[in-house]
């Protein structure tokens, strides 16, 4: 592995912290990851008592998420992976807007298409629509970068992935790519341990995943993925490389799942206990709580009002999403196309009649086997 | 009006839209300098810049997943994968993120892109260089599936697919590329998808074909109409979505009905029109609907002439509907 950045010392001072972030964006950062705490939380929960389906918990990784978001601006166009939230609600998605895809509802940006946690926005951030394949976005980010670049805007784009997205097609494509072209782009893989079962030994033979940057022509960073100041200062660089005409970052950051990949996982069965203590020393989130400690900006009242704050928020969330009415059967058939085309209308118009004629189909419960 | 091969009517197609508006970029292997290996981006290049005009890497899923991003970022992509045949890298940036991608987000982020791709046979290209996988596409909602058989129609349909706000598949059929020539409006027109054209009117037989199949089919025709049968010959131009009303009242206008493709027979696109006038016109029908196609083989080589439909497997199958 190549050295890895870190800012934070064990004594949760940062001696090296160029103070990029100032008081109240720390605080907001600190808070973000609050707030992923508290949405995967509440998710757990209504995954477990049947009220949604299927979540993807975050626990561990809140670093690399928020202090990459902090680096960029809300122009930028990100290229979430599916653990990635933190990076919107950074930039002010709401958790409400969130909860209604995890219901599944009307009010949802998918209109209930998409399965829970495959988040869209486009504003108050580009965050872009979550697909399940493992590293296809990864060219988007490319290409995405190509035309800011063509059109004469100097926004980044940010593509981020696990170190399972580092096999698929799609890396190997998109850095090939960007580097050729010297897109302004920025790869960040979150190598957080495992790909579902599999452990980052199993996922490639190489000396980490940073090295790999090498080959394709541009820089490979390897950062602390649990110190939120590192990662922001290595997104911060290469958002700079990147705007200045510099071309492509690879920035590995080294992080840990401290949870399954997903609610309907149990990774008791293939997580040595010793080694999640061994993170769990390590959370992201203590972390950072040390650092505003040491520097003069947490006091335990603080941490009431944040967590309660949080807490409140993604409740009230939950409780509108789950009030909110599921979609309409028509939304089945309408953004296929922009235009609804003809057998389009009349499939529709035929599940409509039937609906009228022997009642609303059953909406079904089950979940989703991953 | 000038008279243009079907590859100078693509090759108009681009130019003209680039010169209209400057979001339009092509790119793909070997598509600039030397102007792609079939010269249908040729002077692309020189005339619009490397910046709107350009080679990439061998990377089928790299390009076609950049024309994604590039789409949702403002440009309007036109990418070109060398033959049809190599595109299945990307057909997981095909069929999971073009074409879902107005549906998954609910119109957020849409993909107005257009993929061209020479496709199909009679070039002696083997397995991998004569394919026809218009079926595999064809069957994915939320792309555009558009086949020209003529010079006006491969302008005319290229300009609406780059004008279109939905990802297009444009499939070239390859040996119609120098061996057809017709005239073509001069300047931008555009012909609208889901259309069908009306080859040849007649009232005994329908025939329905696209792309590389329509010659052969108008050559079967009129021998047929030497022996007294006058063919309906419909081009279907787009298959995705399809005119379906236009194909079932040429179906019931004669209740006899062939098929043609040059792709596999099973699970062919020809099943589709069979299953849709069987579900919707069965009471108009005097034949069997009877499909000419490809063998359910992989493409031969030096056997390729007996295995794409010919002139003589057209005129035996309208010959026999004709006779039912």
């Amino acid at each position: 592995m190549t050295e890895m950045l870190t800012m934070f010392k064990a004594d949760g001072s940062a001696p090296d912290f160029n103070g990029a972030l100032d008081e109240k964006a720390l605080i907001h950062c600190y808070r973000t990851m609050l707030m992923v705490r508290a949405f995967d939380d509440i998710c757990m929960k209504l995954q477990r008592s049947g009220r949604i389906g299927f979540s993807i918990p975050n626990k561990g990784v809140e670093a690399t998420q928020v202090g990459a978001a902090s680096a960029l601006r809300a122009t930028d166009f990100l290229f979430p992976s599916y653990r990635d939230f933190g990076m919107a609600l950074h930039h002010g998605a709401k958790p409400v807007d969130m909860m209604h895809n995890m219901f599944g509802n009307a009010s949802d940006s998918a209109r209930g298409r998409q399965m829970s946690v495959h988040f869209s926005f486009t504003d108050p951030v580009r965050f872009f629509s979550i697909s399940s394949p493992i590293g296809t976005h990864l060219p988007h980010a490319v290409g995405a970068a190509y035309a800011a670049q063509a059109l004469g805007k100097d926004d980044v784009s940010l593509a981020s992935f696990g170190d399972g997205g580092t096999s698929s097609a799609g890396f190997h494509s998109a850095l090939n790519l960007a580097g050729v072209w010297k897109a302004p782009v920025i790869f960040l893989c979150q190598n957080n341990g495992w790909a579902i079962s599999l452990p980052a030994s199993g996922q490639t033979a190489s000396d980490g995943y940073a090295i790999k940057a090498k080959a394709y022509g541009m820089p490979g960073v390897t950062v602390d993925g649990n110190d939120l100041l590192a990662v922001n200062q290595a997104v911060s660089d290469a958002a700079k490389r990147a705007r200045g005409g510099e071309g492509p970052t690879l920035i590995e950051a080294y992080t840990y799942r401290m949870g399954g990949h997903s609610t309907s996982d149990d990774p008791t069965k293939y997580v040595p206990a010793e080694e999640l203590e061994e993170w769990a020393k390590k959370d992201p989130v203590l972390r950072m709580q040390r650092f505003l400690d040491k520097s003069g900006l947490w006091d335990e009242t603080l941490e009431e009002k944040l967590l309660t704050e949080c807490a409140d928020e993604v409740a009230q969330a939950a409780k509108v999403a789950e009030a909110t009415p599921g979609p309409t059967l028509e939304t089945i058939f309408s953004d296929v196309y922009e235009t609804l085309p003809l057998h389009l209308r009349r499939q529709g118009e035929q599940a409509f009649e039937l609906a009228e004629r022997k009642g609303g189909a059953d909406a079904g419960g089950g979940a989703f086997p991953l | 009006m000038t008279t243009l091969t079907l590859l100078q009517a693509v090759n108009e197609a681009l130019h003209t839209k680039m010169r209209e508006d400057e979001r339009v970029v092509v790119f793909g292997e070997d598509v600039g300098p030397k102007g792609g290996v079939f010269l249908a981006t040729e002077g692309l290049t020189q005339e619009f810049g490397k910046q709107r005009c350009f080679d990439t890497p061998l990377s089928e899923d790299g390009i076609v997943g950049a024309a994604v991003g590039m789409a949702v970022n403002g440009l309007l992509p036109v990418c070109e994968i060398q033959f049809q045949d190599f595109i299945f890298p990307a057909f997981d940036q095909i069929v999971s993120e073009a074409a879902k991608l107005r549906y998954r987000s609910g119109g957020q982020y849409t993909a107005p892109m257009v993929i061209r791709t020479p496709y199909g046979g009679g070039i002696r290209g083997g397995l991998y260089h004569s394919q026809s996988g218009e079926a595999y596409f064809a069957h994915t909602p939320g792309l555009k599936v558009v086949i020209p058989s003529t010079p006006h129609d491969a302008k005319g349909l290229l300009i609406a697919a780059i004008e279109d706000p939905d990802p297009v598949l444009f499939l070239e059929p390859k040996a119609l590329y120098r061996s057809v020539k017709g005239e073509v409006p001069e300047g931008s027109y555009s012909v609208d998808l889901s259309t069908v054209r009306t080859v040849r009117e007649g009232s005994d037989v329908t025939v329905f074909c696209y792309g590389a199949m329509v010659p052969v089919c108008e050559k079967a025709a009129a021998k047929a109409a030497e022996g007294g049968i006058e063919s309906h010959v419909i081009d279907l131009r787009t298959l995705l979505p399809l005119d379906e009303e236009a194909v079932l009242d040429a179906a019931r206008s004669t209740g006899r009905v062939v098929v043609v493709h040059e792709a596999p027979r099973f699970c062919g696109y020809g099943a589709e029109i069979s299953a849709l006038i069987a579900e919707n016109a069965i009471e108009y029908m005097e034949a069997p609907v009877r499909r000419v196609t490809g063998f359910d083989t992989p493409f031969p080589n030096t056997l390729e002439h007996h295995y794409m439909p010919d002139e003589r497997r057209v005129l035996d199958a309208i010959e026999g509907v004709a006779s039912f």
